[in-house]
Order: structure tokens, then sequence, then C-alpha cells
């Protein structure tokens, strides 16, 4: 679906949205009235500082509003930009700043959907995608940490042998499905349905925890990672209440 | 990898009292080594996981003289390791020994 | 407090493993592991790339004191993979993390980090946002996060923005803090845009004096385990919060950061900006005159 076609049939009741060559911001309606709003990085660019303070500045001015109507946020990014310029400027800062933004934004009232409709990898993944409360995905999203050609790179694998590899398990290659079984995209959507319909149906989820780690045990793509963690939380509690009462 | 297991008689049990230290990082050319109090102290076993293939002679040589000379009864051993050389997993081993006898706080 | 001591044996932060930063750390004797490497919860995914597991690994993670008070505790072990994020190794860090909201109880993340561990991409990807979600919950919750950077692999890729989600940060000239590595910019770019052997560019672009002088770091200390001792105690003392108050301070400090230093060529240019008076001798600078010359630095002030 070109992004056009995804406005359209997410918001049919309108919206205002304004678009540059890397990003979007603006308002929808919802089909019950109340407001949306959009940000996003498009059209397969890369994050660097400057997009990452634009669209940091506007989810802040969103919570300043006190408005606490959603946000979703759509991404067809590249990776974080690579470049001396971005990196000496402090690249690391802004990707987090965004992604506080978003995690403040939540915290504050917002429900806060992702939508990846694209590409998407590494530090731009984590900043906008990642740092959502829900993240949704359309069939043919292409998240990645890395491109295969790279892993084979810096892996010292033929991209044949990571290809085979990547049969046996969902834990290291890109692509959608493996992000699904990871539990890092809570559903796909279905493209051939309109889209208001299972927007609407995210934003009647409950507010909860973060989902992630339990949702990759349960789909075996993840199958360790939140019984560690539980795991470490139950020994902290169990220190503290030693020092507490011994 | 390659797996190896030893079990050998130790004739001196290790000193202290420590239940168990570890020594060491897995990275190329250097290995970790995991002491564990846990066996009758005139035992000792050693297993190995290592990145380099081939070596079991050498290994051999390297924990059999280890358990004849250090205070190794008593110990369950464990070893990652990322290709080191013998005189490093010699040196590692003798680190181990010394840390589990050293005096806990 | 008499039963309060460190070690005072002169260990260098960068040489150090993650076990022995934390020995040099805390009050001697009081650290005691999570999920040590007894229980030998090694990755389940180096297998299938018949790579060398690790006990740990390559986390450390538990409960000690600082000063005589309770700090929860993860050191990463830059020379096992590379200090990268794997499933388990992440797993261990997002439990920390969520225990330290749960008992309000401040943390020290010890970083030593390429990033995401590639073997497990997907998982050490996902546990970045795990952490990074679990630092601003425990954060709005009054707790402090700080971050110490100063090991061998530096503070890279996620672990990069995971330390920009930390209330407060110390390093080291050594410490090397940015998302993408000299070799992954060349490899992108071109080594017109960025020579990964040059060490010296590396460094004024990605090393802790850059980083304290920009305000991307709090504290700047030498490469000792008692100068990060030292300012880990203060930087206990702090009270943060993370508020929109704070979020708009930070984004007028990045935006101001954009205006002043955005059309540099070289860090160079940069620190000519702030006014120092000789700006290509500062990386030859020792502590103390380096943090004479950086008086007029840029500086985080809790915007972060």
């Amino acid at each position: 679906m070109t992004l056009d076609e995804i406005l359209a049939s997410l918001f049919p009741n309108g919206r205002k949205l304004e678009t540059t060559d890397t990003t979007i911001a603006g308002q929808a309606i919802l089909p019950d009235g109340r407001p949306i709003h959009v940000l996003g990085v498009i059209k397969g660019q890369p994050l660097g500082v400057d997009e990452a303070i634009t669209l940091a500045g506007r989810v802040i001015e969103i919570v300043k509003s006190g408005d606490r109507a959603p946000i979703l946020i759509l991404v067809d990014s590249a990776s974080q930009r690579m470049s001396k310029r971005d990196e000496l400027l402090g690249l690391s800062e802004y990707l987090s700043h965004l992604a506080k933004a978003l995690l403040l934004a939540e915290a504050e009232g917002h429900r806060t959907i992702g939508l990846l409709y694209g590409g998407s990898a590494a530090g731009a993944f984590i900043a906008t995608a990642l740092a959502a409360a829900t993240l949704v995905a359309l069939p043919g999203a292409q998240p990645a940490v890395m491109d295969l050609p790279s892993m084979a790179r810096v892996t010292k694998l033929s991209i044949d042998v990571l290809k085979a590899k990547a049969e046996a398990t969902p834990v290291f290659a890109p692509g959608l499905d493996n992000m699904v079984l990871s539990g890092g995209i809570h559903v796909v959507w279905d493209e051939t349905a309109p889209l208001a319909p299972q927007l609407a149906a995210v934003l009647q989820r409950p507010r909860g925890q973060d989902e992630r780690s339990r949702l990759g045990a349960e789909r075996g793509g993840r199958r360790k990672a939140a019984e560690i963690a539980d795991r470490v939380i139950a020994l902290a509690a169990a220190a503290h209440g030693r020092a507490q009462h011994g | 990898m390659e797996k190896l297991s030893f079990r050998l008689a130790a004739p001196r049990s290790a000193g202290g009292t420590r239940a168990q230290a570890i020594v060491g990082v897995v990275a190329s050319g250097n290995l970790e080594v995991l002491l564990e109090r846990s066996l009758p102290p005139d035992i000792c076993t050693i297993d190995i996981a290592t990145a380099a293939h081939g070596f079991g002679m050498v290994w051999d040589a390297v924990v059999r003289d280890f358990a004849a000379r250090r205070s190794a009864g008593g110990l369950r051993i464990s070893i990652n390791d990322g290709g080191a050389r013998p005189d490093t997993v010699a040196l590692r081993l003798a680190q181990g020994v010394r840390k589990i006898e050293e005096p806990e706080r | 407090m008499s039963q309060v001591a460190a070690n005072t044996v002169s260990l260098s932060w960068y040489e150090a493993s993650a076990r022995q930063r934390i020995d040099a750390l805390v009050d001697a004797g009081s650290f005691s592991e999570f999920i040590g490497p007894e229980l030998r919860e090694i990755s389940p995914h180096l297998s299938i790339f018949d790579l060398p597991e690790q006990f740990d690994d390559g986390i450390v993670v538990g409960r000690g004191r600082l000063d005589g008070t309770p700090v929860l505790i993860a050191a990463q072990e830059g020379r096992f993979m590379g200090g990268a994020f794997g499933e388990v190794h992440g797993a261990k860090l997002t439990g920390l993390l969520r225990a330290a909201h749960a008992l309000k109880e401040d943390v020290l993340i010890l970083f030593d980090t390429g990033g995401v561990r590639l073997q497990e991409a997907n998982a050490g990807e996902l546990a970045i946002a795990e952490i990074m979600r679990a630092v601003i919950e425990a954060r709005r919750a009054g707790i402090n996060v700080v971050g110490l950077i100063g090991g061998r692999a530096g503070c890279y890729g996620g672990g990069s923005l995971i330390a920009g989600t930390c209330s407060r940060l110390i390093i080291s000239e050594q410490g090397r803090l940015s998302v993408s590595g000299p070799e992954v910019i060349e490899t992108n770019r071109g080594i017109e845009e960025f020579d990964s052997r040059d060490r010296a560019l590396v460094w004024r672009t990605m090393g802790g004096k850059h980083r304290y002088l920009i305000g991307a770091a709090d504290v700047f200390v030498d490469d000792e385990a008692l100068a990060f001792r030292r300012a880990a105690i203060d930087a206990l003392k702090m009270h943060g919060r993370c508020d929109v108050a704070v979020l708009e301070a930070e984004q007028a400090r990045l935006a101001r950061r954009l205006q002043r230093f955005g059309e540099a060529e070289d860090a160079v240019e940069i620190w000519q900006t702030l006014g120092i008076g000789s700006p290509t001798d500062l990386p030859a600078l020792p502590t103390g005159a380096f943090l004479r010359a950086a008086n007029d630095r840029e500086t985080a002030d809790d915007a972060r």
C-alpha cells in the first residue's frame, strides 16, 4: 500500500497532514469523531539529528497541549543517518530524545501506536516504532537490525549460510515474520480490509505493561527474555527484603 | 565448538571455603574458568568447550599437569575457551584456584 | 562510616573486566550477583553460529552498596562478543531496571558495548527498546539511572540510545559514545566521509572529551576505577525527574547545539566555537588542564 492509500483507508473522515521529504505531521479524525495526531518518518529516509529534533518537538508540543489524544507514528525509514556530522553532533542523544518524548507522551495519557508500513532499521527503528506503546505493521513491512549482506560482512559468514541459518531461527534475520515472532510487533493488519476499524481496535486495548517479551515467549521467537527478566526481579526483591529485615 | 571432559585424581584438595570462583573472559585467545566446590576432595573434573578444534592432546597435558601440581581436589571446573594458548590456560587455571582459596568477605 | 571501604588499588577502567569494575566500584564485599555464572544462563543462540558462550552472557547484574547506599548494578563485558546485547544479556538488564522501579533503588549501568549482537539481532534490538522503556518508567518514579562509560568497546549502537535515557552520564577520555561505529560510517559512506583507521579522528568525534564538551556527558573522570566511584557516589545524590519540563529543556538544549555547531566540519571547529584557546591541543591535555579548558562547555544541567 502507498502512504496515500494507507492514509485514505485509516482516516476516511478527514485529515490535515503536511509532508516533507522525510517526515509527516498533522492531525486526523477518528471514526468516532475524536482527533488523532499523526507523525512519522517516511519515504525510506534515514533518521538523523535534524529529523529527530523536529519530530520530538512535535511530540512535546502535543503533550503540552494536554489533549491526551492518541498519536500514530508512521514509519517507513532507512536506518539512523550514518554520517560524520550526525555523530559529531551527538546523534545518540537526538534519537534517545525522540524515543523519550514518545514514552513521555504515553505516560502523560496519550495512546501511542506505531504503524510500520515500509522499512526501518537499527537506531531509527528503536527511536520511532519501538518507542510506541503498541506497534502494528502492514504486510510488506521490512523491519531489520541490519541487512543480510552487511551482516554477512560482520559475521564473516556467506549470505547463503546466513539464509540457511535463518530458516532454523527467527532470532537474527531481518523481516516482518521474525519481528512478529520475537514479540516486537503486536499484530499485522489485513490490508484488504479498511484500516480505520483495525486502528480503532488497537485503541480499544487496555493500557498496560510492556508485553513484548511475553509475546515473544508465546510465539516462540524469544523464549528466554521474559523468564530471565522476571527471575532478576524476584532475586532483586529477595535481596532487598534481606537487607530490610536482615 | 569441541567439547572435552576430564575426570582426574587430585592429590591435594582446594583450599579456602568459597563455593565458587570465576576468572577470565571468553574472547579470541582468552578463556573463562568457572570453579565450583562440589565434588569429593580427591577428585577434579574439567569440562571444556573450545572454539579451537583438534587440540585434545594439548588439553590433556595441560589439565593433567594442573591437577597434579595445584590444589584442585573437590573442584568441578568448567571452561569456555575462545582459542587460548596452553600457557594462558595454565595461568587462568592457577588464578582460579587462587581465587577460590581467597578468604570470604 | 568505617565499614565503607572500597578497593584503593589503582585500576584502569578501560583495561578492567566487568567483574573487576564492579569490585572496585562498590563498597568492599557488598556485591551479590543475580543469575551468576554458576547457573549457566548462556545465550541459546550462539551455538547456531558455532560461537563460544560465556556463562554470564557478557553482563553481570546484582546489588551492592555505594558509600553505604544500596544500589543495583549492571556491568557489560566488552571483551565478550564486543559487549553486545543478546536475548539473555539484554533481559538481565531489563529485569534489573524493572526491579529498580518496583523497589525504589537507584541503578548504575557500566556500559561496554558495540550495540546489538548480530547473531541474535532481533532479540537484541527488542531488548534495547524494552530497556529504554524500563529506564524511563524507573526515572519517572524518581529513580536515578546513572551510566558509566569508559570501557574497551565504548558505548555504541543501541547502547548509546540507552545511555541517552540515563539521568546522568559519567565518561572518561577513553569512553566513546556514538550510534554508528567508525567502520559502519566508512562502509556506508566511504573513506572520504570517515576514515575509521584515523584514530585521532575517532577519538575527537566520539570520545569522552568531545562528548563532555558538547554536554552529551555530565561528568568527566580519569580512567580510574576510584574516579568513577567518586563520580557515581555524587551522581546518586541527585534527584532527577523525567517530565515534560525536562524534555522541553532537552529539546531546547539539543536545538541550540544544532544551531551553534550544526555547520561544523570537525570537532576542532566546535571546540573553537566554545571559546577554547588552542583547540588542537585539547586531545593531549591531562584531566585537570582539560577541565579548566572546558569551563565554557555546553552543559546538560539535568535537561536529559
